[in-house]
């Protein structure tokens, strides 16, 4: 099917609205959290008008329904990532945030003799570009267990520097977690020799999807990764549902992170058994009703085709920032062409400070995100004590990055008083 | 345009122009704020005779709102004593939570009303606060010295 942004903005109600006195809504701000089309909005609130109670509980015919519809959501998710287990691979959690958490509290738990079990012989890998989900879970981790943390390093041109991989990805390395796209510059992570490194190592490959997986198509089985976080929100989907993919045998010996109901096989007053995964890490009624939005959600991406949602934010992006260039005194904290990079576009305007950018860009309609975005570490390596981030989705178009580019030249005159 | 509200003049003077801003080697208390949802900084030392605020001085970085605010706190603080100064930081928060509905009591505040406009603006108003955050916690640290 042909690609019409003027045919999908349509689908998503929050257009029709204006902003700052009838200003039309330039939603620059996807990376942060996407807007959600009408089908998703739907069949979160048909959830709760027609089929609401508690999924795996019960024998009624609600319960059967809700059951049916969360586990459907399960299949839907299990598709959309190329699962090779299926929909037991897939656990649901309330964000990606928390996803990560499970991984490293699971981890934690994990006794003497697991796979997974972390001592100060061991090494845990992240990277210099993390956002902070993805690194302050790990370095507690560390922290508690006394694990060493160790990192790759960003180059001056926005790339991890995996020129000493095997210093980095060391023997005695258990955990490699890194982002597939950075939220800050864009760029996409080479996986390849990061996963083959690790796994010659012995060690799990924990990918943080967030910026990707609702921006191109995604294969587990082809990234080769052990283990796949995203959060629905930014895909699309309501906000209170995470993802956590992993392959079935690691889920198995992971140990659960949250206990409780659901999560269980047998209990007595002093030991209990867990129930197989998914269950064992779904411990309490969970987000039913944002599961189903979140299938909603990945059918939507999927009808109009994973490949070309990236192939039309591809060539925006490269729009954007052959525009960009052309703005004084601009410096783009990431990649400056499209080879491996994704849609979140960061800069600095010499010194006005970004929060005063973005101030005078709302006045403008324009949404924007400022500040470290949850990546101190990065904008200390970068250089950038803030920025400001422009990320697109499949939502804008070109007359959004030309809305964008007048804002900055009105923002620069607006400050050229300074 | 709403925007000039926020941004006053005196406002991006102080900015282009920030006052005290330099930190005094000696001082009787030091403290560190950072505004975590931009990472806004402010350095500020105070010293202190008896009760009287003899200087306050700072470093930081950040957006024109917040080093304005704190750049004309120093300049309004300095010389008062700290019951003086109490007076006028608890008049400049009640100015920031007015969200747009108060214009400020020029008797006290002086040049500071010029914030009045940020208060309409919530996601600003902890920016204008930085530096006035510090300033009471600095206050007490060299009290309790």
């Amino acid at each position: 099917m042909s690609f019409s942004v003027a045919q999908i903005r349509k689908d998503f109600p929050i257009f029709e609205r204006t902003v700052r006195d009838g200003k039309k809504l330039i939603y620059l701000d996807s990376g942060a959290t996407s807007q959600k089309p009408t089908a998703v909005i739907e069949a979160e609130s048909n959830f709760y008008r027609f089929h609401n109670s508690a999924a795996h509980r019960g024998v009624h015919q609600l319960a059967e329904e809700a059951t049916d519809a969360y586990e459907g959501a399960r299949e839907i998710v299990a598709k959309f990532l190329g699962s090779p287990g299926g929909a037991s691979e897939i656990v649901f959690t309330k964000s990606a945030t928390e996803s990560l958490n499970l991984l490293a509290y699971a981890m934690g738990n994990a006794p003497f003799g697991n796979r997974f079990s972390l001592t100060s012989a061991d090494r845990i890998v992240v990277t210099e570009m993390e956002h902070h989900s993805n690194l302050v879970p790990w370095q507690q981790l560390a922290a508690r267990t006394g694990a060493e943390l160790a990192w790759f390093g960003v180059t001056p041109n926005s790339r991890l520097d995996l020129s000493s991989i095997k210093d980095v990805i060391t023997p005695n390395t258990k955990v490699v977690a890194l982002t597939h796209q950075s939220n800050v510059l864009g760029t996409i992570n080479p996986l390849a020799e990061i996963v083959t490194r690790a796994h010659e190592v012995g060690a799990v490959v924990i990918l943080d999807a967030c910026q990707s997986a609702p921006h191109m198509a995604i294969d587990v089985k082809t990234l080769g990764i052990d283990f796949l976080v995203f959060s629905g929100h930014k895909a699309l989907g309501p906000t209170g549902i995470g993802v956590l993919w992993g392959r079935s045998e690691l889920l198995d010996e992971l140990p659960p992170f949250l206990f409780g109901g659901s999560m269980i096989e047998m209990v007595t007053m002093t030991t209990a058994t867990w129930a197989p995964v998914p269950q064992k890490f779904e411990a309490g009624v969970p987000n039913m009703a944002q599961a189903v939005g979140l299938g909603a959600a990945l059918e939507y991406l999927t009808q109009l085709g994973m490949n070309n949602v990236h192939a039309h934010e591809l060539a925006l992006t490269g729009y954007l920032l052959e525009k960009l260039k052309s703005i004084k005194e601009i410096r783009i904290v990431g990649p400056s062409n499209t080879d491996n990079r994704g849609s979140a576009v960061s800069f600095t305007l010499a010194d006005i400070h970004p929060h005063d950018v973005g101030q005078f860009l709302d006045s403008q309609g324009i949404a924007v995100r400022t500040g470290q975005h949850c990546a101190w570490p990065l904008a200390k390596r970068m250089d950038v004590p803030a920025s400001t981030r422009a990320s697109l989705y499949l939502y804008n178009d070109e007359s959004d990055c030309d809305v964008l580019i007048d804002g900055i030249i009105g923002a620069q005159r607006y400050f050229g008083r300074l | 345009m709403e925007l000039d509200s926020l941004y006053q003049e005196v406002i991006l003077d102080h900015y282009k122009h920030p006052q005290h801003k330099g930190l005094n080697p000696t001082f009787d208390a030091q403290v560190h704020h950072v505004n975590t949802s931009c990472g806004d900084e402010i350095t500020l030392n105070i010293n202190l005779e008896e009760n009287l605020i003899k200087s306050l001085t700072w470093d930081g970085q950040g957006c024109s709102i917040s080093q304005a605010s704190v750049s004309m706190m120093a300049d309004l603080l300095i010389g008062k004593t700290l019951q003086e100064a109490a007076v006028v930081v608890n008049s400049f928060s009640e100015l920031m939570a007015s969200k747009g509905t108060s214009a400020g009591d020029p008797e006290i505040l002086e040049d500071a009303v010029s914030f009045a406009g940020v208060s309409k603006f919530p996601g600003r108003v902890k920016c204008a606060l930085l530096g006035w955050m510090a300033f009471k916690d600095v206050a007490i640290q060299a009290q309790t010295k």
